[in-house]
């Protein structure tokens, strides 16, 4: 993958600054269609985040590894099933390569879903029955991060022969080759742009509809709004956070096949670590707690930093999005949406 | 047997002890009041018996089952339901999503059961039907109250603690809260109540105990204490 999605994965450029307005009239709809396919996967990636801080008042910083395990998740799935690099993998026709995705993506869904538990149980939970301060939450989430990061660096390549892990970015296993399916206003939307944006939005959807609209929602928002009376009602706090972790592992996974689609050659050990800043500056951005306010945050961030990145040079397109972050909280400090999940209504 | 025995129960909030091994107990039936000054261990008592706060002496059995370290939301399960101080309606949840949390585990065999004791709540306090879908954050007090106690009858409970709910209402609405936890009870509901309004509570209830600084100083028939001079000075500021 070429052009502007290369930039983030790599460091920020040498470039100097431009200012080029008349590039971001030239190619809007292209950038806007792009932006959005980028932000759907913040969007996806912010919910983990959010939820969890408003069941918990924790930024879990680990769960950008969380969406990195998804990735290995999803490619050693892809092995299993005989795909390898080299292989020409998109040759199976329409019907076989989405069965291939969606088997995937489960497989992702299951492996993030199931680290995000375990990391809660191994992690998190033991800190609660002490009673620790929130402080210590905080530094056990970046030090999570980090050991889950180096179990991919170091460990996963001796426990697979070498097949997965390490140092290097695992050689992409092209499921879907990239081809224009039709354009808006002269932007190209291609089949993998649709994959994206469609699985996102019905994920967003079943994860919005889940919590406004189910029991089990309706126990998360309560713990969210008011622990103790919650376990007053009967709630169990304790597989309200189980279930909070496991729906923000699960979208992780999701999120972690549409972001290979997208960016092939992104499935390294520290894979996860801009993608999980941005998505949590999606979540800040859209009002964190809020779980409607994590999935517009995502959109509009993904599709600013596109601009932005037309606009200044790609190199500033970090940049541009941690700048629209301070400015929005600068005027909103609750974000967008405002209020969490506490006040809001979900 | 009583429904609720407490025995010689101590809780403290770290080194602080704030009860020094009350005990009490209310009979299947009943109203019982606890009434004493701020920091006498009211709230306490109850959050003790709701299983949120641990003990770190003496026992709580309920309906003869010794429960002093069930978890706090089986205990609900068993029949113990707590409308709790400052109400704790949940501020971004409907009216009825919040009653809908009364029965979130203790849960209604058949839809017409669910429907009658809706049907119940809304005729106690008609006003939440007509605000079904208002905001629980957006409501007055004296709404918020309605709903706190509403909420609790969801779940059908066997003993009911209801924790000041007078606390910060007009005297208009504290009468028809009143009104309607002695209509409560008269339906068959047993309810442990605190309160700080005595003259109120005393005179609706059965039986209470007066609490001061972590210890049961008095206890007796909710007429005879409303007539004790003691009380009459320390708690219905008359000489």
């Amino acid at each position: 993958m070429t052009g502007p999605w290369a930039a983030s994965v790599f460091a920020l450029a040498d470039s100097d600054i431009n200012f080029n307005i008349s590039a971001l009239g030239h190619s809007f709809w292209q950038l806007t269609i792009d932006g959005l396919a980028y932000g759907a996967i913040y969007a996806l990636v912010a919910v983990g985040y959010t939820l969890v801080y408003g069941v918990l008042r924790l930024i879990n910083f680990a769960h950008s590894e969380v969406f990195m395990l998804g990735m290995f998740g999803q490619y050693a799935a892809l092995m299993i099933l005989g795909f390898s690099p080299s292989g020409n993998a998109y040759a199976e026709g329409a019907v076989m390569t989405i069965v291939f995705l969606g088997i995937a993506m489960i497989v992702g869904m299951a492996v993030s879903g199931g680290v995000a538990v375990g990391l809660e149980r191994v992690a998190y939970r033991p800190l609660r029955k002490r009673n620790a301060p929130s402080l210590v939450f905080l530094i056990t989430a970046i030090g999570a991060s980090f050991v889950l990061q180096e179990f991919v660096h170091f460990i996963l390549p001796k426990l697979t022969g070498g097949k997965l892990g390490g140092v290097n970015a695992q050689q992409p296993i092209r499921l879907v080759e990239s081809k224009q399916q039709f354009t808006i206003f002269g932007g190209s939307v291609t089949n993998i742009t649709l994959i994206i944006v469609i699985s996102a939005l019905i994920l967003a959807f079943a994860a919005d509809v889940f919590i406004n609209r189910t029991k089990f929602g309706r126990g998360i928002r309560a713990v969210a709004q008011d622990p103790t009376t919650a376990t007053l009602m009967g709630v169990s706090r304790e597989k309200v956070i189980m279930l909070t972790f496991l729906i923000g592992g699960v979208l992780a996974g999701a999120a972690a096949l549409l972001y290979t689609l997208r960016i092939p050659n992104g499935i390294i050990y520290s894979g996860g670590f801009i993608l999980g800043i941005k998505a949590f500056c999606a979540a800040v951005l859209g009002g964190i707690g809020n779980l409607r306010g994590a999935l517009l945050g995502g959109l509009l961030l993904g599709v600013l930093e596109n601009y932005g990145q037309i606009v200044f040079g790609s190199g500033w397109r970090d940049v541009v999005s941690f700048v629209v972050l301070i400015l929005v909280l600068m005027v909103r400090p609750t974000g967008i949406l405002g209020e969490t999940l506490g006040r809001a209504r979900a | 047997m009583p429904l609720l025995e407490i025995t010689d129960m101590v809780v403290g909030y770290g080194r602080i002890e704030a009860l020094h091994g009350i005990s009490l107990t209310v009979e299947a039936g009943e109203l019982v009041t606890l009434i004493g000054a701020n920091g006498a261990g009211k709230t306490t008592t109850m959050r003790a018996v709701s299983g949120i706060r641990p003990l770190t002496r003496g026992t709580i059995k309920f309906d003869g089952q010794d429960i002093t370290k069930m978890k706090a939301h089986l205990r609900v399960l068993e029949g113990i339901v707590q409308a709790p101080e400052g109400r704790g309606v949940f501020p971004g949840m409907t009216v009825q999503e919040n009653l809908d949390m009364g029965c979130y585990t203790r849960k209604f065999a058949t839809k017409a059961e669910y429907q009658a004791t809706l049907d119940h709540v809304f005729e106690l306090f008609p006003r939440l039907a007509e605000r079904r879908s208002q905001v629980g954050g957006t409501m007055s007090g004296g709404e918020q109250q309605m709903v706190a106690i509403g909420r609790a009858l969801m779940a059908r409970p066997k003993l009911l603690l209801l924790d000041e709910p007078s606390m910060g209402l007009a005297p208009m609405i504290i009468q028809q809260i009143f009104r309607i936890v002695s209509e409560i009870n008269a339906e068959g509901t047993t309810i442990l109540l605190v309160e700080q309004n005595a003259q109120q509570a005393l005179s609706r209830s059965h039986r209470a105990y007066i609490l001061e600084t972590g210890e049961v100083i008095k206890t007796g028939g909710g007429k005879e204490l409303l007539a004790d001079p003691s009380v009459k000075e320390a708690y219905l500021g008359v000489a």
